[in-house]
């Protein structure tokens, strides 16, 4: 009876999303406000009803209701309450349920808001928001629903349907087959939470410039008002990928956490354009040019959302006979393609009205600069997008599956991000409209000598790796040039308002906030940028089967082994958790750690937990591979030694707060017209 | 004459002798290979993608297939295989798909010209559109100022005062 009331909520949802869809155009094109209100209401609406749905389901999953193939599939007796609860997102069924309902609320936050100067984009941001809502509903009532039940046919057979077929009674398995073991994982509990809020808060700049299209008005109206939803978006679509990454890390057990597998990519394919159209709306702010670019960008970042929800959970791209077996592949793949022709169409439609307010005055402005930023990051995107695409091409044309694996993209990519580095070096000291070799190379220099300083010490004390020292340089470069920056502006602040250097700071950046927390990001980053060097560059590894006491030897580190011990853990789930020593070269005990095996007998798969070693200069990483069960005394391990891994972790954490101080709301953002901003004297002050 | 014929006789005795003593003694050598060490294993097993996993190398793969799959590389190190002798068995075994990047034939080379040519028609497209933004425009300028043309006198000088600031 639940999964029915469940079910039926969500198709009354379905019906709601339709009608504010219907009511806002028909509102906007009588112009009856009253319509428009009723829109916006039935919209309002699909939150709390998507909630009692989610609910019934969490129920559900709680209670052990294994009549319902969703619960089954994801859910056991012996998980705990809150697995069971995150098991909503664990499933395709649950997670398009989940991303329905972040859907709504993100779309009901935004109608909350006051519309008094821009009423004319309600009803279509309302649309395009309401669309993508019904689109994943529709989803989910006629493809992948999550109540439906199983029923055992007359001949035996259990089959699973929402409604009870000919002949069949209710059948009801005692137990389910459990979560993934390896989505039981902290990390990956949160990570599709985030990685999902990020996608849909992309959709409100998207549907902002739908409505911008649509009315006309397409000045930067709808970029200001959007600004801080798009940097929400970026900040949890990147947090997202980094707890992916760091999921990866700890729960796979091969030593990484980016295996440039189609999945992970899926979820950086938006990350790059959003990240693009982060960038390149300041142009549009600052010099009213770039507007059709800004568009495309947005068009493409919502198209690849939508794709990478698809590619995330459904697997599809796995080959093509999975995509064609798959139900949602082609209603996903007529969604993308009809909005993203429509969105092109309305482009093309505005694309006078959509020309630049200015000129650009020189190669070297930061406007080109931000272009060329641009270009990499698409070039970068066309090489995913590629990279992802082309196995289901060749299978479809020649028959022959092939691997497009990580060769492939760290040999292509890796000459554009070493470029956006530098970029992100230079453009920060160039200004708006005009700049010169000479004024660029007079901010830069005293940067460029303080990081070939720090190169040529790296040369004769670190290493003499060609790759490793041409990113050290521009991770030292990116540095100091921010460095300065802040150095400078704090200084002249000190000078001239007689502040202390610490108040200086902080209201430097306080008043700032977009300047300088995107110079936070800028720093963030390449502390992450020398943790991606140090392991793709240093990482060593070997394996070996050691009898109790034996020691294996690894860079710096002696790894012995001490015992090993069976038992049953919480999840009852079966560890084998070894005990091994950790020692120096001079053989100094540095601690011990447990690298693990635990079997979980619900789902019959095991995993494989490192014992880890953090420090900031590397992470020893030792696997417990194999070991005899019988006498206990042999064992496999597998040892990596991931030379300044960390600092991609604590990078991340700077990144956070980079994005919390660019995005903390600033009382004046709203009301200065966009124009006023324009006609300021063009410097690399601002 | 028959002299000449003598010598290239031993002479081709001599090569084809020491051909056969160099071969057995390969032979030899492979044959007592030491057993391979995990490592030298996964050196190669990290080149191979697992043929059922998707995308996961052989090397990290914790399934028991490609447990089997390190052993049988072991089992082929031991018998004195290639590197290459190895990949290419699990090439003729799997398929294409058991390396890391498609071989370059074929269709397969669409994957590596591909990037680089959608790139650099947008290099040169952004070049040309720099090119054409940071020249002095007289033709494309003229329309859009006509288009902008200030209605009133007004607006006029306020459009004036706003250029003499930039």
């Amino acid at each position: 009876m639940l999964a029915e009331i469940g079910y039926g909520i969500l198709v009354v949802t379905f019906i709601v999303a339709l009608y504010s869809v219907g009511a806002a155009i028909y509102g906007e094109r009588k112009k009856s406000p009253a319509f428009v209100e009723s829109a916006r209401r039935a919209m309002l609406l699909t939150w709390p009803l998507i909630s009692l749905s989610a609910a019934t389901l969490i129920y559900l999953l709680v209670t052990n209701h294994f009549e319902v193939s969703f619960v089954y599939e994801v859910t056991s007796r012996e998980m705990p309450t809150y697995l069971k609860v995150t098991a909503w997102w664990g499933g395709q069924a649950g997670s398009l349920v989940f991303w329905s309902w972040l859907m709504s609320a993100f779309a009901s936050l935004v109608t909350l808001r006051k519309w008094d100067r821009d009423r004319e984009f309600l009803p279509w941001v309302i649309v395009v928001t309401s669309i993508t809502t019904a689109f994943f509903l529709g989803l989910v009532i006629f493809f992948e629903n999550p109540f439906a039940r199983y029923w055992q046919t007359f001949d035996g057979q259990v089959v699973a349907s929402m409604f009870a077929p000919a002949n069949a009674t209710a059948f009801f398995p005692q137990d389910g087959r459990g979560l993934n073991p390896l989505l039981r994982h902290p990390g990956m509990i949160i990570h599709p939470p985030m990685l999902y809020l990020g996608f849909v808060s992309f959709v409100i700049p998207y549907a902002f410039a739908m409505a911008a299209l649509i009315t006309g008005r397409t000045d930067d109206r709808w970029i200001r008002l959007t600004r801080r939803w798009t940097l929400w978006a970026w900040l949890f679509l990147s947090f997202g990928l980094v707890l992916g990454g760091r999921w990866a890390y700890d729960v796979l057990g091969w030593g990484g956490y980016w295996g440039w597998d189609p999945v992970e990519i899926a979820a950086f394919m938006p990350w790059l354009t959003g990240t693009a159209f982060l960038h390149s709306v300041m142009i549009q702010e600052k010099r009213g040019l770039l507007k059709h670019w800004n568009m495309i960008l947005i068009i493409l970042t919502y198209a690849l959302v939508i794709f990478g929800t698809f590619l995330t959970r459904s697997g599809v791209l796995s080959s093509v006979h999975a995509f064609a077996q798959s139900a949602i592949g082609p209603a996903f793949f007529a969604f993308i393609g009809a909005t993203f022709i429509t969105s092109i169409a309305l482009v093309i439609y505005r694309w006078p009205e959509l020309r630049g307010e200015t000129e650009m005055k020189s190669m070297l402005s930061r406007e080109a600069l931000f272009l060329l930023n641009n270009l990499l990051f698409m070039s970068v995107l066309v090489i995913c997008f590629w990279g992802v695409i082309f196995p289901l091409i060749s299978e479809l044309v020649t028959g022959q599956k092939v691997t497009v694996g990580p060769p492939f993209y760290e040999r292509a990519t890796a000459p554009l991000f070493a470029t956006l580095m530098f970029l992100m070096g230079v453009a920060p000291l160039s200004a708006w409209g005009n700049s010169t070799l000479l004024t660029l190379g007079r901010a830069l220099w005293k940067s460029a000598l303080a990081a070939l300083a720090v190169t040529g010490l790296l040369f004769f004390t670190y290493t003499k790796n060609a790759i490793a020292l041409i990113g050290f340089f521009l991770i030292a470069f990116v540095l100091f040039v921010t460095l300065i920056e802040f150095w400078r502006a704090t200084r002249a602040r000190m000078n001239a308002q007689n502040e202390n250097f610490f108040t200086a700071l902080l209201t430097l950046v306080g008043r700032n906030r977009r300047r300088y927390g995107g110079y936070v990001i800028h720093m963030s980053m390449m502390l992450m940028a020398i943790g991606i060097l140090g392991i793709e560059v240093f990482q060593i590894q070997t394996q070996g089967t050691l009898p109790l006491d034996g020691s294996l030897k690894l860079g710096e580190y002696s790894v012995k082994y001490e015992s090993i011990a069976q038992f049953t853990g919480p999840d009852n789930r079966q560890v084998t958790r070894a005990v091994v020593g950790v020692y120096d070269q001079k053989g100094n005990y540095l601690g011990e750690l447990h690298p693990r095996i635990d079997y979980y007998p619900d789902a019959q798969q095991n995993m494989t937990i490192p014992g880890e070693r953090p420090t900031l200069r590397d992470d020893l990483y030792v696997l417990l591979v194999d070991w005899q069960p019988v006498s206990a005394n042999g064992a496999t391990f597998k040892i990596f030694v991931n030379p300044l891994v960390n600092w991609l972790w604590i990078g991340a954490i700077i990144f956070f707060f980079g994005i919390l101080i660019a995005a903390w709301p600033e009382r004046e953002s709203e009301v200065v017209p966009a124009r006023t901003k324009r006609v300021h004297q063009p410097s690399a002050a601002d | 004459m028959k002299n000449y014929l003598r010598i290239t006789h031993y002479a081709l005795l001599a090569i084809g002798l020491a051909l056969l003593f160099t071969a057995q003694r390969n032979q030899t050598a492979l044959a007592q290979n030491p057993t391979p060490t995990d490592d030298e294993v996964n050196r190669i097993a990290h080149q191979l993608y697992c043929p059922v996993c998707e995308n996961t190398p052989l090397d990290v793969c914790p399934t028991e297939a490609c447990r089997q799959w390190r052993d049988l590389i072991r089992q082929q190190l031991s018998q004195g295989w290639t590197e290459d002798q190895i990949k290419q068995y699990f090439i003729d075994q799997y398929g294409v798909r058991v390396v890391g990047e498609p071989p370059r034939t074929g269709l397969n080379w669409l994957v590596y010209i591909l990037p680089p040519a959608i790139i650099l028609a947008g290099a040169i497209l952004l070049f040309r559109a720099l090119r054409a933004w940071t020249k002095p425009s007289t033709t494309a300028a003229a329309p859009r100022s006509k288009k902008e043309a200030p209605k009133d006198e007004y607006v006029a000088r306020l459009e004036e005062e706003l250029k003499k600031r930039k």
